[in-house]
């Protein structure tokens, strides 16, 4: 009844092309398997600002939507009525290319926009996993690791602004068009991660970048961690500029050839030998490429590399791509996965011995990626979602994060089957600042009608 | 002010701890800005649970609270517009730990910047953020303002480089924000409360990411005869692709100036010179060096000089870093004003800044961060004469709604504080202000942090402002 009714209301703001309630259409928007009575398309940030109004006034719950291809991070939504599909917003607004600055519709494919500004020789380092789909809304609300950010830091370094619907359904910004601004609150800010519980992104303003004549990679692989992490402070000390700089372990190396394999792209030999592997990429005229490239070498030399392969051009950029999806292929490495992201002080080799520990005590499988400091995904595998196995990889989410809290840092989940998901109080209290941000939500969003409780601790 | 408050700020921290006559308040009435505002009373708390009984003092008396670090601020952020209480961070000024390896160093609020600096630069790592008053602006106070400087072009303004904070909120809760490492998890509540100029909270400790020292550093100065030709350079090295450190511009008449004060080598008949800075590693800071000399050269650059080690990289500098003294020789009060606009616009900002200053009869020199379009228009007067501040502020208000018509902003690095919340209606929406407001009350509902800045007072804003304090039955 509510679907009709819902349908008919919202066909009445933004006419009937707009409005999806068949039956059939409506689990392609579900989340966590709970799918939304419609699906309305706006095309104007003015029609979003509509549709929030009349979501207000009927108390009905919102979730905006890009591509869909993270829509399972975060918890599942308390209430989720109106899917708002965000790709009718698709334009690039602004684009200054001799001033580096470029404003751009939320619901924009990021591919079409890396296209538009490679024209200009520029590019955004917004580089997430399902990049062929994602949209630059999405990329920004999931906060998902962009693979450059060793080199160009997280969408915090490059958002200037943003246009958004608040809860009461009025059209707001803040930031500006300019590369350099502290006029007012940096209220965009808080849109980055927020899974669409504070407001409806409509649009986003970033600088850009000039995109370097040429690049290189290499892959180096040490038997033990201990060479890894060495060869990685080594070169991170010498100052060396590389833009994408990732150790993993034998099994991310391992799932990562398997991959390369099957996309029947050639697999470079380090990551076949159930070895420490250090993927380096670098950037800037040829001068400097084959400085790194030397630098590198001996680096590797001087730590005890097993192997160092320089990449080509081909195998660069694919190793580089398939490390842009990383999340995206070890979320579904297994059955059932437990996937987080852990911030510690330091990636140690005790530390690695200590997680390695976890998933043996588990009697799991799993992989670590370390990307940029301090950032390290982790893998666990388990082999069903159901019973002692789903309680196995329980465990294993408990037993890490009590092994971050030990050492002052914090693990977020980024993927767990639908089950353990549900088992909130094993997220609960995830932050000690979920009073300080119930704040912020209630100031964004009053009456709750954003993603409600997608977000942690409930909001 | 109440007897008791004063007896109590006196127990809680003893006598030298707490200043109170007209004398002494006097000095914390002004800041770098052409703004007063004088408080009631001048703590310096020494630990965090000091700020914390400070301010639930001040809240039980119903008293508003100001933060301060150095005073060094431009726009009236630190100044007590509605008296009561001023906790100065200055006794709160101890490193607290520095992690080489990690990059990371914890500080309390009342450290000088370029200290953060000294205490790594051994180790080859520096803390970015350099306004121009770093020698003696804090580090709270940088995080306060989002602070910029030189060399924010290429690497980012204060909160690019901020970890975490520990911060006291309006009613003495003490909360910690950010990660020191990796992404926190939840809303990113340190980019928020970096740059809210003091009216969320008060910041007691930060975790500041240390940069590594480039290997090399290419340091040019060009000179032009035409003004309108150092700015198409500076338009075209950003649409090339090429990303200096720093891009600094001194007009002529600037740079006279400072040359009479400085001798710092420019030639006193040019129109403009530009300071280029570029960093990295050895082959990238050469290419681009030299890249950067033929778009000089393609816009008519009279000379090019480029240093050839440290102590001729300082003299090129000391123009630039001196200017600003140089320039209190010719008049007893200088306004540097703070506007971005689009780079690429800088020609025809320059000239209409020129316009605007011959309309209200003031020399106009310009002194700026060029690369990021950051403006600094200084406006010379007399401060003893109250119509000439009058109409110094009609000519700031022209130059800064000038810049937003270009699709600017009001500030880059100065902050909105007291100069500019009447401004803010240029850039931001009736519903733009009701958020900020919401965001506000979250955390400061009573308005006793830092009353009477960022937004608009003004009685046509009479919906969107923030509840100053009555003014707190001051006595002034």
């Amino acid at each position: 009844m509510l679907t009709a009714n819902l349908a008919a209301k919202l066909q009445g703001l933004l006419g009937a092309t707009r409005v999806t309630a068949v039956e059939d259409a409506l689990p392609s928007f579900a989340v966590d398997g709970i799918s939304p009575a419609a699906i309305i398309q706006p095309a104007s940030a003015e029609e979003v600002a509509e549709v929030v109004r009349f979501a207000a006034s009927e108390g009905l719950a919102i979730v905006s939507c890009g591509s869909r291809s993270k829509l399972e991070l975060g918890m599942p939504p308390a209430r989720y009525d109106i899917a708002l599909d965000m790709t009718g917003l698709c334009r690039i607004a602004h684009y200054d290319a001799g001033d580096l600055t470029l404003s751009v519709d939320a619901g924009m494919p990021l591919r079409q926009l890396e296209q538009a500004l490679a024209e200009k020789q520029q590019f955004l380092p917004l580089a997430v996993p399902c990049f062929e789909t994602s949209t630059v809304g999405g990329a920004v609300a999931s906060g998902i690791d962009s693979v450059l950010r060793q080199q160009y830091g997280t969408a915090r370094d490059f958002l200037i602004g943003a246009e958004f619907v608040d809860g009461t359904g009025r059209i707001c910004k803040s930031g500006g068009r300019v590369v350099k601004n502290v006029t007012g609150y940096d209220l965009h800010k808080l849109l980055i991660g927020s899974l669409g519980t504070l407001c409806v992104i409509t649009r986003l303003n970033f600088r850009t970048f000039p995109l370097a004549q040429v690049s290189g990679g290499h892959l180096v692989s040490f038997v033990g961690v201990d060479g890894a992490l060495a060869f990685r402070r080594g070169v991170e000390a010498a100052g060396l500029p590389l833009s994408n700089l990732e150790v993993f372990s034998p099994g991310t190396a391992a799932i990562l050839a398997a991959i390369l394999r099957s996309a029947k792209s050639g697999v470079p030999l380090g990551l076949e030998q159930g070895r420490w592997c250090v993927y380096a990429s670098h950037e800037g005229n040829t001068a400097v490429v084959e400085r790194i490239s030397r630098e590198l070498e001996k680096f590797a030399h001087d730590t005890g590399a097993t192997n160092c392969e320089p990449l080509d051009q081909s195998a660069d950029e694919s190793l580089g791509g398939m490390l842009r999806e990383a999340f995206e292929w070890l979320r579904f490495a297994s059955p059932a996965v437990l996937l987080l992201r852990v911030a510690l002080p330091e990636f140690s080799a005790e530390v690695s011995a200590d997680l390695s520990d976890i998933l043996k005590a588990n009697s799991m499988r799993g992989a670590f990626l370390l990307r940029a400091r301090g950032v390290v995904y982790f893998l666990a595998q388990g082999d069903s979602d159901e019973g002692a196995a789903l309680d196995r990889l329980e465990k294993t989410a408990r037993d890490v994060r009590r092994l971050t809290a030990e050492k002052q840092g914090h693990a977020t989940l980024l993927h767990a089957p639908l089950a353990l998901k549900s088992r909130a109080s094993i997220w609960a209290g995830a932050d000690e600042n979920i009073s300080l941000m119930r704040r912020v939500k209630q100031a964004f969003d009053p009456q709750g009608l954003f993603a409600p409780g997608r977000f942690w601790g409930g909001l | 002010m109440t007897a008791s408050l004063l007896r109590d700020l006196k127990s809680l921290l003893g006598p030298s701890n707490v200043l109170h006559q007209k004398e002494d308040l006097m000095l914390y009435e002004y800041d770098g800005s052409v703004e007063k505002g004088r408080p009631d009373v001048v703590v310096f708390p020494h630990t965090t649970e000091d700020v914390s009984r400070i301010v639930k003092l001040a809240a039980k008396h119903h008293v508003p609270i100001v933060g301060r670090g150095a005073g060094t601020g431009l726009s009236g952020g630190a100044l007590a517009r509605g008296g009561g209480v001023m906790i100065v961070f200055a006794r709160m000024n101890r490193i607290l730990e520095i992690d080489l390896e990690n990059q990371r160093a914890v500080v309390q609020p009342g450290v000088v910047n370029l200290d953060i600096t000294s205490a790594v630069e051994k180790a080859g790592l520096y803390f970015a953020p350099d306004p121009s008053s770093q020698k003696s602006c804090t580090i709270g106070g940088n995080v306060a303002e989002n602070a910029g400087g030189p060399h924010t072009l290429a690497y980012g303004v204060t909160v690019n480089h901020i970890a975490a904070l520990e911060l006291v909120l309006p009613d003495g809760e003490i909360v910690r924000v950010g990660s020191k490492h990796g992404d926190s998890s939840g809303y990113d509540l340190c980019g928020l409360f970096v740059g809210s100029e003091g009216t969320l909270a008060l910041v007691t400790e930060i975790t500041v990411k240390l940069a590594r020292k480039p290997e090399a550093v290419k340091t040019l100065l060009a000179i032009f005869d035409a003004v309108d030709d150092a700015s198409l350079t500076v338009a075209e090295i950003t649409a090339r692709g090429i990303t200096p450190a720093a891009c600094e511009m001194l007009d002529g008449w600037t740079l006279r100036v400072v040359e009479d004060y400085v001798h710092a080598g420019f030639p006193r008949d040019s129109a403009a010179v530009l300071l280029v800075e570029l960093e990295g590693l050895h082959e990238a800071a050469e290419t681009q060096a030299e890249a950067v000399v033929d778009v000089c050269r393609t816009h008519c650059a009279r000379e090019v000089r480029v240093a050839k080690d440290e102590r001729e990289r300082e003299l090129l500098w000391k123009g630039r870093k001196n200017a600003f003294g140089a320039l209190g020789r010719l008049a007893p009060t200088n306004y540097v004003l703070d506007g971005v606009i689009p780079r690429s616009k800088l020609p025809q900002a320059l000239q209409h800044i020129q316009e605007i200053g011959k309309k209200y009869g003031f020399a106009i020199g310009n002194i700026f961060h060029a690369g990021d379009g950051n403006l600094h228009p200084i406006v010379l007067y007399d401060s003893r004469d109250a119509k000439a501040l009058e109409k110094a502020i009609a000519a700031s208000e022209e130059i800064i709604r000038y810049c937003v018509d270009l699709g600017g902003a009001l500030t880059g690095e100065h902050g909105v504080g007291m100069e500019k919340n009447e401004l803010m209606t240029l850039m931001f929406s009736e519903a733009d202000f009701d958020l900020m407001r919401r965001v506000h009350d979250a955390f400061n509902p009573d308005s006793s942090l830092n009353p009477g800045k960022v937004f608009p007072l003004s009685k046509g804003c009479g919906e969107i402002r923030v509840k100053a304090k009555d003014m707190m039955g001051s006595n002034r």
